[in-house]
């Protein structure tokens, strides 16, 4: 069972959930939306900066949850508040508080009505979201796993594009559906276990029968979320209707929700049932691969390719997952930082050629190149960065997943290859019509190329791609203890 | 015999007083708004006098009347549902000018009758008091103001009494079985003497029979069919009455009729699994296709009926206080849509879904009211919804009931999709960010307050249940013992 430290003195956890939170609370109260806007661009970037506190405090070389906390919460039914984070969890975390600033200022000029209301669910979301990362108690992380969703279909739903109510509809009824099932077996780890606390149900002896159950549980409420083939079909709906900052959250964020729910629930809960059924969960990720990848390759819509292009990355980080050997888990966690940063980057740029030409049609925005120059630049470094390029952060996490999926399965992984080179050819082929295509265009002439803030928001995302591309190792080595801990509780 | 105790019997008491000063004030002519003033003050003193009558735990009137902490504080939660509806119905705008006094005094009635229901343990006072709880409703049903070619008021008013009728006459007919089995209408004595028959044929007919009026109450299948037609023919306040307390009430006295008659009855269980099942089912398949808002609420509400009986399945303290956990948590989130019902309504007509659209641009906190109680009816945390489902779900799960429970989290998921409709016209809207602004709601300083505790205690309920269910649950641990 694992340990927690719990420790003395601030409850750094319990601030960042917060702190969010109350931050909304107020901006509810502040009457003008460029107040509001500044407001919450601070808060989000005080807790970037506050987040790296859990960094420096962090220990690495022990799998035990650090920064733990412990309060009884609900005593009638037993449930507690316990939060706490390991190499994993940890990372998502920074992730999180990485990307929300830059989801603030991607709105900046792109929502234009009802700013309060926006930032009010960023900065709820932000609270949910690590929340989730943090919860150590099977309750309290459905709490903020659910919790999230109501911002979210508001997000999608009021500050959408046309077909936002279907989206916005669809994407909750599909996650909901989902997670109902994962309230049933966390009920039933409870009545097995005797409590609601995470630690008590891993490495808890559980009959073979009763883990096939609760791991299928865990599947449909994970795999919806992550979103594995074949329950993608909410994302690209919900991806293409969101506003930017939505596009990103979901994209960099909530889809690591349901592959860290493997990781953290699936795995060591139900280890049993995780290694009987993970040959199939693999073919199902090289599914999602090819399939992401010759789909992104027939879109014209620019965001719907890089959704597509999600579900593929996506399949990566299941395909690592159930390798379940060190390389694929530590892959896995490597490409979902790397998706969160790579995919929520593109969409930030698909975002801005948006305000600029109202379309994201790609043949239309064929040679905005010429008149963005920086943007070009950027979309370069990013598009690259996708298809896995070596001396870039994807490449680094693909090349570990592929060879974790090896040790497990040559075939299996020759399978995926038609979905790499499905990536090369989407990515370049946008590159290649935005950046040298259609040459006379009338509506890009006079295109302004990125402004300061622009270029401010994709700044730090550049910087990660090259710095996990070419320095892998801290990444790798803050989490490897707790990859090793969690392979042992499956025991491998 | 225990001596009267005036402090016991007073929230009772001062309703009782409140409605004869209410009947005096009704016989002079267009009393409406000093009637509404009235029954106001009623209200705000009886809570009052229900916080204080709180400590209590005594027995009345040879027996039959049961003061103790289960009873008291439910006096509290109607009374403070009492209040809500009063400051929800304004000033009743869709009720004939000439009746608007006597509907308040009709509702304080029916309030009586709901208090007194929660303290009843013999088969007499209880059926005295569920008819004073249900007559006025009958009355208030029908005191709709006609329309041109509407008369549908008189038709639920119809529909209502007879389904009434039959659900008590079905529920009076079970009880003279009990009766004829134990030779005692007092419900502790007559419960102590079924136990050791308790699985015959004869008592479980008799039992389950007994239970029909509290379904007819509380709208389980099958005795639901008055609700969307009463929802849909009642005016807005009146639904909004209907549609919360009796529901309370009818609860409480489950509560104490299930665990005082059935420790472990495998067939009442069972019973109590198939109408749950079959409400939920029925409930949300045909609220997904609803396009009145009042008859929306009607069908979730067989629904949500079917959720609390998921906890009497269990037939364990837990399952019966996540039951009345769940049906004050209900009665809030439904008192916030009513608010809004009543709100958004023109001249008091009915509202249908389609009008909530850009709702949030006409009032921005009504809009939030409704959000956060509909979300809270789909059972999403951090509402009480949630928090109420999940102990409702646990209860029954730590009896092994895993296809019931399983079928819940599935009718869950499927009212998603209704409740997410209105979510959409409210907030999302073609009306929403689009085209010229809507005309204003305005609303008054009693609703704004009345939006913002809802909000809050729909909320707080959601996130800290720790300190309520701990008192519903010790409250339980005192029901059937002698005072």
């Amino acid at each position: 069972m694992p340990t927690i430290d719990n420790i003395e003195g601030l409850p750094f956890l319990s601030i960042l959930i917060f702190a969010p939170l109350l931050a909304a609370a107020i901006a509810a109260l502040l009457p003008d939306e460029k107040l509001v806007r500044w407001w919450t661009l601070g808060i989000t970037t005080a807790a970037a900066i506050f987040s790296a506190n859990l960094y420096i405090g962090f220990d690495a070389s022990t799998a035990a949850f650090q920064f733990g906390e412990s309060h009884a919460w609900i005593p009638w039914l037993k449930i507690n508040y316990t939060l706490g984070v390991d190499g994993i969890s940890l990372l998502l975390i920074l992730l999180t508080t990485l990307i929300t600033p830059l989801c603030v200022l991607a709105s900046w000029t792109y929502i234009k009505v009802r700013v309060k209301e926006f930032m009010i669910a960023l900065l709820v979301m932000e609270s949910a979201m690590i929340g989730v990362f943090s919860a150590l108690d099977t309750v309290l992380f459905f709490v903020f796993w659910e919790s999230m969703l109501i911002p979210m279909v508001l997000m999608i739903g009021v500050w959408g594009g046309p077909r936002k109510i279907y989206a916005s509809i669809k994407f909750f009824i599909y996650t909901m559906s989902g997670s109902v099932f994962l309230l049933v077996a966390l009920i039933a780890l409870r009545l097995q276990t005797g409590s609601f606390d995470l630690a008590s149900a891993m490495g808890h002896p559980f009959s073979h029968g009763f883990q096939t159950w609760v791991f299928a549980a865990f599947f449909i409420s994970f795999a919806i979320k992550v979103p594995m083939f074949p329950f993608h079909t909410w994302l690209p709906a919900a991806h293409v209707e969101a506003p930017t900052a939505g596009s990103v959250i979901l994209a960099s964020v909530l889809l690591k929700m349901g592959t860290y729910g493997f990781l953290r629930f699936a795995l060591p809960i139900t280890p049993w049932a995780a290694t009987h059924f993970a040959p199939a969960l693999m073919w199902l990720s090289v599914a999602g691969i090819v399939y992401g990848g010759l789909a992104a390759l027939a879109q014209s819509d620019m965001k719907k390719l890089v959704a597509y292009s999600s579900v593929g990355h996506m399949g990566f980080c299941t395909l690592g997952i159930f390798a379940l050997n060190t390389n694929g888990i530590e892959g896995a966690t490597l490409v979902m930082i790397n998706h969160g940063v790579t995919t929520g980057a593109l969409f930030i740029c698909v975002g801005i050629i948006y305000e600029r030409l109202h379309t994201r049609d790609l043949a239309k925005a064929a040679g905005i190149g010429k008149t963005m120059p920086i943007l070009a630049t950027f979309l370069g470094v990013f598009c690259l960065s996708s298809l896995g390029f070596p001396g870039t952060n994807s490449f680094i996490g693909e090349f570990l997943v592929l060879s974790g999926g090896f040790k497990v399965s040559t075939v299996l992984v020759l399978c995926a290859v038609p979905g790499v080179v499905a990536a090369a050819a989407y990515n370049l082929r946008m590159l290649q019509r935005l950046v040298y295509g259609g040459t006379d265009n009338p509506d890009h002439t006079g295109t302004a190329d990125l402004n300061f803030r622009e270029i401010i928001t994709l700044t730090p995302l550049l910087v990660f791609v090259v710095w996990i591309g070419l320095n892998p190792q801290p990444f790798v080595t803050i989490m490897h203890e707790s990859v090793v801990h969690l392979l042992q509780q499956v025991g491998r | 015999m225990t001596p009267f105790s005036a402090i016991a019997f007073f929230p009772e008491l001062v309703l009782l007083a409140g409605a004869l000063g209410l009947f005096v004030v009704t016989l002079g002519e267009k009393q409406g708004r000093a009637a509404r003033a009235g029954a106001i003050f009623v209200a705000l003193v009886a809570l009052g006098a229900s916080l204080v009558s709180l400590p209590q735990s005594t027995v009345l009137f040879d027996g039959a009347y049961r003061i103790d902490a289960f009873s008291q504080w439910l006096k509290i939660v109607i009374s403070a549902g009492y209040l809500f509806v009063l400051l929800l119905s304004g000033n009743l705008p869709d009720i004939r000018q000439e009746t608007k006094a006597e509907y308040y005094l009709f509702l304080t009635l029916s309030v009586l009758g709901l208090t007194m229901l929660v303290s009843s343990v013999e088969v007499l006072s209880l059926i005295i008091a569920l008819e004073l709880s249900s007559f006025p409703l009958y009355l208030m049903v029908a005191m709709r103001r006609e329309r041109d070619g509407q008369r549908v008021q008189m038709e639920s008013a119809i529909k209502y009494v007879m389904f009434g009728v039959a659900a008590n006459g079905i529920m009076f007919f079970g009880f003279s079985y009990l009766f004829g089995l134990t030779g005692s209408t007092h419900l502790p004595e007559m419960f102590a003497k079924l136990a050791p028959i308790a699985g015959t044929p004869l008592a479980i007919v008799g039992l389950s029979m007994a239970f029909c009026g509290f379904y007819y109450k509380l709208a389980i299948f099958p005795f639901h069919f008055w609700t969307p037609d009463v929802y849909q023919g009642a005016s807005n306040e009146t639904a909004g009455f209907i549609a919360t307390l009796p529901k309370v009430g009818a609860v409480a006295v489950l509560v104490r009729l299930v665990s005082l008659a059935t420790p472990d009855n495998h067939s009442i269980a069972t019973l109590l699994s198939g109408l749950a099942i079959l409400s939920m089912c029925y409930g949300n398949l045909i609220a997904l296709v609803q396009k009145d808002f009042k008859r929306l609420l009607g069908f979730s509400g067989i629904a949500h009926a079917g959720y609390a009986v998921v906890g009497f399945t269990a037939m364990s303290t837990a399952g019966y206080t996540a039951a009345l956990y769940y049906i004050v948590g209900y009665m809030l989130m439904v008192t916030a849509c009513f608010v809004v019902i009543c709100k958004v309504s023109k001249d008091g007509t009915n509202v249908e879904i389609e009008e909530l659209s850009g709702l949030h641009r006409r009032s921005p906190l009504l809009a939030l009211t409704l959000v956060v109680a509909v979300f809270g009816l789909a059972g999403i945390p951090p509402f009480v919804g949630f928090i109420g489902k999940f102990g409702l779900l646990s209860a029954a799960l730590a009896k092994g009931h895993l296809a019931l429970v399983i079928i819940t989290v599935i009718n869950s998921a499927i009212a998603i999709y209704y409740y997410l409709q209105v979510v959409r016209k409210s907030v999302f809207g073609e009306k929403g960010t689009d085209g010229p602004a809507p005309e204003l709601l305005s609303i008054d300083l009693s609703t704004k307050i009345l939006c913002v505790l809802l909000i809050i205690a729909i909320v707080w309920l959601g996130v800290a249940p720790g300190p309520i269910m701990n008192a519903i649950a010790s409250s339980l641990a005192g029901i059937n013992l002698p005072l």
